[in-house]
């Protein structure tokens, strides 16, 4: 398009989405002017950084005709980073570690709660609304981390990568519009925040979680790795 | 840092290398991250590399996620079929998996911060 309208242009921009160089740098200057936008704000909860950072280098990649895939060669080494990151969570999980063993009764129950209403909830909604069956086994395991809910939709005769569209999604939903349930629920806890964010919004409530604090992180840790283990076990067979 | 860093990729290359020969149904960062608190644990401490290389990671948790969420629009034609009913099916049961896992976790004392 904008590209295309001079010929030299048009060769330095085959040129130059074809390397890893461009999504890469791309994918990281979208990200800091949206959090940018967003500190200006006042963080405001609407403003979120990822859902705004996906709305636009996903727009762009629309309006410019650059493949995912294309995109994904180069933007793969911020994705990569993901498995350290899930690792590292370790890290607030254990300087909690007493509150999150004080609390083991409530953990287990807000994750079962948690787990049963979200997954439930969408396979009774999206029924009632007409999706059929293979839709509905795709949808099941969105709250969980897309490994997890992938595999698992695949088991149940979903489809994988609509899964983790689904994943993403729910994820970014979460993210933007959790923070104001709390607030009108009149929610106080940072670790109750943080686990429900966790169990039903995996990583990126996780890493909206670690934006209230260290507590709400740390829950959101333990209620993303829990559910993701209860989802893989439990779905399957319901499926 | 690389120290730290380093920690993390093998801790997480473990937890793929025992998920993988189980067949067990959880991804290997998870279990990485398992194997972590089970070193932690009993250390009774995180080591400062871990620690500086882990929060660098954290504090930018959002941005790993973005590469992924662009995958939307490789599936953009479909979502657009049916987008209102997804929509409305991703919104409310989301909201209310958000609602009912907090209130029983302040309900049943969690949210009382006891430290």
């Amino acid at each position: 398009m904008l590209f295309e309208a001079i010929a030299p242009w048009r060769e330095l921009w085959v040129y130059l989405s074809a390397t890893p160089l461009f999504s890469l740098t791309i994918t990281l200057a979208v990200y800091l002017v949206w959090e940018w936008v967003h500190r200006r704000s006042g963080l405001h909860p609407l403003l979120n950084p990822v859902a705004w950072s996906i709305a636009t280098l996903g727009a762009l990649l629309l309006g410019s005709g650059l493949p995912y895939p294309a995109y994904f060669a180069g933007a793969q080494f911020i994705h990569f980073l993901l498995g350290p990151a899930t690792v590292a969570l370790a890290i607030p999980l254990f300087h909690q570690r007493r509150r999150v063993a004080a609390h083991a009764k409530a953990v287990a129950a807000a994750l079962l709660a948690g787990s049963v209403t979200a997954a439930g909830s969408a396979v009774l909604i999206g029924a009632a609304l007409g999706l059929d069956a293979t839709m509905l086994r795709t949808l099941a395991p969105k709250s969980v981390t897309s490994p997890i809910a992938m595999a698992v939709s695949e088991q149940m005769g979903g489809i994988p990568a609509l899964a983790a569209v689904f994943v993403i999604l729910t994820g970014i939903l979460g993210a933007l519009l959790g923070p104001l349930l709390f607030a009108v629920m009149r929610v106080r806890s940072s670790a109750a925040k943080g686990l429900a964010l966790g169990v039903v919004t995996h990583g990126i409530g996780t890493a909206r979680a670690m934006q209230i604090d260290p507590v709400a992180g740390a829950f959101a840790a333990l209620g993303m790795g829990l559910n993701g283990v209860v989802t893989a076990v439990v779905l399957p067979w319901l499926g | 840092m690389l120290w730290g860093l380093t920690a993390l990729l093998a801790l997480q290359l473990a937890g793929e290398v025992v998920v993988r020969f189980f067949h067990w149904p959880v991804p290997g960062p998870v279990m990485g991250l398992v194997f972590a608190l089970a070193l932690f644990l009993p250390l009774g401490r995180v080591p400062k590399p871990v620690e500086e290389a882990g929060g660098t990671l954290l504090r930018h948790l959002s941005l790993l996620f973005v590469p992924a969420g662009v995958g939307v629009v490789a599936h953009w034609e479909r979502l657009q079929q049916s987008w209102l009913v997804l929509g409305v099916v991703l919104l409310v049961s989301t909201l209310l998996g958000l609602a009912v896992s907090a209130w029983v976790f302040e309900r049943l004392g969690g949210g009382e911060d006891a430290f």
